[in-house]
């Protein structure tokens, strides 16, 4: 599974051809994006490179507690980035952070016990950052909708705790809607990899120039591990931040609307 | 306090066993005092008690079981009444019956295995409470539970609530912003005005 290749900035200059025709095809039908297009080829250009060079140290050090460090950041920006897009969740940002620490955790734990991955800055660091990445975009996902079931649900979920039901028992459908929102897209879209999209790993390894067998069964495993970190990131998420809701007398916050 | 806005304000008023209705206009805050009735909402100063006991002193679970609110929009649960009633009852701690519960809510046992997605808002508000009765509570607190009805309905609701209270000698306190309800359902009639009470006593002495 060796396999380089080198790609020039001449190439990547090229590429951004590409970001100019978005430039103007937002130009052209008034999408007023041009800006934040412009921000996103900067951006992604700043920061790929920077974790290129620390990704490049990490593999050159090849020890174990720069890719802890280096996923630990990855962590906290993640949840800081999730929290964004769940404004109505009072105090995401630490379910935010659990779920996707536990999430990057569990599932690196697992692969590398099962042995399907070495413990290795290899494998580690970018298995790590994508089950991190999608981590947070489910949770995000799953704590936004929880914010809008919760102010939709108000009157339904009052009236179970009228009822004598615990914050817990009221709040469930909503948390099972919220949960299943943040895991549903990649189940999607899991189930037509290969038909309608192949998946970034499988690409960049057909580039490469590696085995096609190889990179379907790489991409395979990859995608089941991203499952498993997705449900988990989302049922943590949404597990400790449907509490933030309610007050210790089992009453719904006044504030949610 | 509901946000920034005092919703009550300086409230003193002592409810009886039987029934009461408070009464007031829109706004008047009204559903926010049964909200503190059965620890939907804490008063941010002040005690409301019950049998000599402040509320707070109250496991919240456990009062909300003795004291159980209706509010003024239907909000069952998915599934069938059935499935609603048996799940308050199941919280409560008793043996669901939900024939009996929905005879002395006044709708038709042959309910218990509808949809409550496929009732109408009447029915529903209905089931919601012999969903409450299935608790079997000491008190009932009902939020404007006609408003969204025609007459009809809402004389039906009315006569049902008469009789619970003869059949099952339940308290019950009853918002309306209809006085002529309250006269109607009351003995005992607690009015609101821009989250005051003007005014609580018996109904001859309160309505005159």
């Amino acid at each position: 599974m060796s396999t380089s290749i080198h790609v020039s900035v001449g190439q990547v200059a090229a590429a951004l051809a590409l970001v100019a025709l978005a430039a103007a095809v937002s130009f052209w039908r008034k999408a007023d994006l041009e800006r934040d297009i412009g921000i996103a080829a900067v951006r992604s250009f700043v920061q790929l490179t920077a974790i290129g060079y620390a990704i490049k140290l990490i593999f050159e050090a090849d020890t174990l507690w720069l890719v802890f460090a280096l996923l630990a950041v990855m962590v906290v920006f993640g949840a800081l980035t999730a929290r964004r897009r769940a404004k109505k969740v009072p105090d995401a940002f630490w379910p935010l952070l659990v779920a996707l620490a536990v999430a990057g955790a569990s599932t690196l734990g697992l692969v590398v016990a099962l042995g399907v991955f070495e413990a290795t800055a290899r494998y580690l660091v970018p298995v790590g950052g994508m089950v991190i990445g999608n981590s947070m975009t489910a949770s995000a996902v799953a704590l936004n909708r929880l914010g809008d079931e919760m102010a939709d649900s108000r009157g339904r979920i009052e009236a179970t705790l009228a009822l004598g039901a615990t914050a817990q028992e009221a709040a469930q459908p909503t948390v099972r809607r919220a949960l299943r929102s943040g895991m549903i897209t990649l189940v999607d879209s899991t189930k037509t990899t290969g038909l309608i999209f192949f998946p970034g790993t499988m690409v960049g390894m057909l580039l490469a120039g590696a085995n096609p067998t190889d990179a379907v069964r790489l991409q395979l495993i990859l995608l089941y591990a991203l499952l498993g970190s997705v449900s988990i990131a989302a049922l943590v998420a949404t597990t400790l931040a449907y509490r933030h809701f309610f007050t210790p007398a089992q009453q719904l916050l006044d504030s949610i609307e | 306090m509901r946000g920034e806005r005092r919703v009550l304000d300086a409230v003193s008023a002592e409810i009886p066993e039987g029934a009461t209705a408070i009464v007031g206009p829109s706004g008047a805050g009204k559903s926010t005092l049964l909200r503190l009735l059965n620890r939907l909402a804490d008063p941010d100063s002040g005690i409301v008690s019950y049998r000599d006991r402040p509320l707070v002193s109250y496991d919240p679970l456990e009062l909300r079981r003795q004291v159980s609110l209706v509010p003024q929009l239907p909000a069952l649960l998915e599934g069938t009444v059935a499935s609603n009633v048996a799940y308050a009852a199941r919280l409560a701690g008793k043996e669901a019956d939900p024939k009996r519960c929905l005879r002395l809510a006044g709708l038709d046992p042959g309910f218990a295995e509808r949809e409550v997605d496929k009732l109408s808002v009447g029915e529903q508000q209905r089931a919601m409470l012999g969903r409450a009765l299935a608790q079997e509570p000491a008190v009932l607190l009902l939020d404007e539970p006609t408003s969204a009805l025609d007459q009809a309905a809402r004389d039906a609701i009315e006569a049902t609530l008469a009789r619970l209270r003869r059949e099952l000698e339940i308290s019950i306190v009853l918002v309306s912003h209809d006085p002529e309800q309250a006269r109607r359902l009351g003995d005992w009639v607690v009015r609101i005005e821009d989250g005051r009470v003007v005014d609580a006593g018996p109904l001859a002495e309160a309505m005159a």
